[in-house]
């Protein structure tokens, strides 16, 4: 069983939403789609759907041209980032219903809803109806609806996107149990580079209409083919500078920090990129090379502390283990992990891992 | 903790309370104490209790208007209310055609009473008319100033063209409330139109329905001027529906005390119904 994507174009007007995309999704696999809002996502997965139509390029399952087949014809289920269930209908019969459009026996029927029930922790209340429900039920229903029959595709659009963050840290972290042993694709629409990072499998990166970089979530995460890849990966964004390089020192060209690298490339300038987390306000492990900082604004995110500093004309953040907090225009050091630097060329594609 | 107490707060909430007794509570208590007296020139009253109700309560004359009045009230809700979701359902959803088709649906809500009412009788004149000489020219015996069915007809006809656009423009906000995702998890079930229609469309329109249901009961169950000017309640009474009716006992008979006796009974029958009506809506409400 494959999904595989053709030269895949979308036109709206003169709008391009989807460049011509080639992309091959395997059995059994989780592919998560990670890129902000207007890259192409939710295009993307209805064409995979056949909600809507490419403008040019095929869509290939398991070796037949599915381009043009209606959605009913085609075996996917779809989970929105609004809580879409039958307003009138119990949870029950909600997530029966696509089995009773397929004209499944309702002995069979009874036992799937409630096995898939029992999955998601909606078995004591399969008589409410939906507006009864919390919005993390509400999800949990749209969800076993979609885990009840058996897709060959099963396309998750933001799923989580509307809970808030206690029900989304829950549920996040049952998602991964519920495909597993499922004979089925699935694809995962999120803006959220950690959700990524937690269910695995592979990760397109799209901006803009185009998928940037596909691949094991893991090695797209460490190597980003670009630096557009790396910035739609890294969340807060990752810190950008311009760099120069001679023999095993390289600089800064800002400032006159220092350090070794044992990269093998040419002499030169370059860019690099440090994630947030690999400048730490404390020296830690290899968090070593110092940079001063100015504090321009600091926030706490549940248990780590988030640092925005400018040093000369780099504005840059920096993301610590615990709480604690700084005031605005004090002067501090912050620690920098040279191993885990990211170095681009001129043109912003990957040289490789420092 | 205490509280310091200023009566002055009362000083704010007098303008209400005039504009209230101006505008309700004064007219509203002027009928009822015409209702429960016999009046007489020169401001002379002379009680009579419950003897107006009783006597409008029994009498056949508003039995049969109140007949004639659910009857047509009955009848432009069967039609208006499936005629408007029917309409809303066809209008585009984007482009240039849904300003267009929201300006046409308009236009018959811009109308003033009397001038539809003019308007209908004109159209359908018998002799002149376009409507009524055109049925004429096609073989239909067709005089809605002297045959019962015609008045009813061209009242009813002029109801609807007149209001089919307020369930229109109502059904049509509700529709375009529901989000796409619906369609497509629809679609993605395979499910038919009628179900789309039945198990989405329909549960989302509820509210906006109900409103449609309750504004439509009140204003044709009150209705008056478009029939007035219509048929002034001919042939005979055969169109004379509760207000018509009133008016003329009223006005006409100067029959005081019943018509007052009779308003505050077509007041209470509106009241009831409506509260009737939306109670049972929003209990369902509550059980969905």
């Amino acid at each position: 069983m494959s999904l595989e994507l053709k030269n895949v174009e979308k036109k709206i007007g003169l709008d391009t939403h989807i460049y011509p995309t080639n992309l091959k999704l395997e059995k059994n696999t989780i592919n998560i789609l990670l890129g902000s809002t207007l890259a192409g996502k939710t295009t993307l997965m209805q064409i995979m759907a056949g909600l809507d139509n490419p403008t040019s390029g095929e869509i290939w399952f398991n070796n037949e041209n599915v381009t043009g087949t209606k959605v009913q014809k085609r075996n996917v289920s779809m989970v929105y980032q609004q809580f879409i269930n039958y307003p009138n209908f119990t949870v029950y019969d909600n997530i029966a219903s696509p089995l009773k459009i397929t004209g499944v026996s309702s002995d069979e029927t009874k036992q799937r809803v409630g096995k898939v029930a029992e999955l998601l922790k909606l078995s004591g209340m399969l008589n409410k109806k939906p507006n009864e429900l919390s919005g993390g039920q509400q999800q949990r229903t749209a969800l076993a609806r979609a885990l009840v029959k058996d897709s060959d595709l099963i396309l998750l659009d933001e799923p989580l996107a509307n809970l808030d963050f206690k029900l989304r840290e829950e549920l996040r972290e049952e998602l991964p149990k519920l495909f597993e042993n499922r004979d089925c694709i699935v694809v995962y629409a999120t803006t959220e580079p950690s959700e990524a990072l937690l269910l695995g499998g592979n990760t397109a990166t799209l901006q803009e209409g185009k998928i940037i970089q596909y691949g094991k979530t893991l090695d797209t995460y460490n190597k980003p083919n670009s630096l557009v890849s790396a910035q739609v990966f890294s969340d807060p964004p990752m810190n950008i500078a311009k760099i120069k390089k001679s023999g095993d020192q390289c600089s800064f060209l800002q400032n006159d920090i220092q350090w070794r690298t044992k990269l093998n490339i040419k002499d030169g300038e370059y860019k690099v990129g440090i994630r947030p987390h690999n400048i730490t306000t404390y020296k830690e492990g290899n968090n070593t090379l110092e940079i001063k900082g100015k504090v321009l604004i600091s926030e706490i995110s549940g248990s780590e502390s988030l640092i925005h500093f400018t040093n000369g004309n780099l504005n840059w953040v920096s993301l610590s283990n615990g709480v604690f907090q700084k005031n605005v225009g004090d002067e501090m050091n912050l620690y920098m992990n040279t191993d885990e630097f990211v170095y681009f060329d001129q043109n912003e594609r990957l040289v490789s891992n420092g | 903790m205490n509280k310091t107490v200023n009566q002055k707060a009362w000083f704010f909430v007098i303008p209400v309370f005039v504009l209230v007794a101006f505008n309700a509570i004064i007219p509203l208590m002027t009928v009822v104490n015409y209702a429960f007296q016999e009046t007489f020139g020169n401001n002379v009253f002379m009680w009579e209790g419950t003897r107006w109700f009783k006597q409008i309560m029994l009498s056949e004359r508003f039995h049969a208007s109140l007949g004639r009045q659910f009857l047509f009230t009955f009848i432009i809700l069967f039609i208006q209310i499936p005629l408007g979701i029917a309409i809303a359902l066809t209008m585009p959803k984007e482009g240039i055609g849904v300003p267009v088709c929201l300006v046409l649906m308009s236009m018959p809500l811009l109308i003033p009473w009397n001038v539809v009412g003019a308007m209908w009788n004109i159209f359908a004149l018998p002799d002149i008319g376009f409507l009524g000489h055109s049925l004429n020219a096609l073989g239909f015996d067709y005089n809605f100033t002297q045959q019962i069915g015609d008045a009813w007809f061209t009242t009813i006809l002029m109801d609807v063209w007149h209001w089919t656009s307020l369930v229109v423009l109502l059904s049509y906000a509700g529709l375009r409330s529901i989000q796409p995702a619906y369609y497509q998890a629809a679609e993605i079930d395979g499910a038919s139109r009628w179900a789309i229609f039945t198990k989405i469309e329909l549960p989302k329109m509820k509210k906006v329905l109900t409103i449609a249901i309750l504004l439509r009961f009140m204003d044709s169950f009150m209705i008056y001027t478009e029939p007035f000017v219509l048929t002034g309640g001919g042939p005979g009474n055969a169109t004379a529906f509760l207000s018509i009716d009133l008016v003329k006992m009223a006005l006409g008979q100067f029959d005081l005390g019943p018509a007052a006796a009779m308003s505050l009974i077509y007041f209470f029958i509106v009241l009831l119904v409506c509260w009737v009506f939306y109670t049972l809506m929003m209990r369902n409400e509550e059980k969905s």
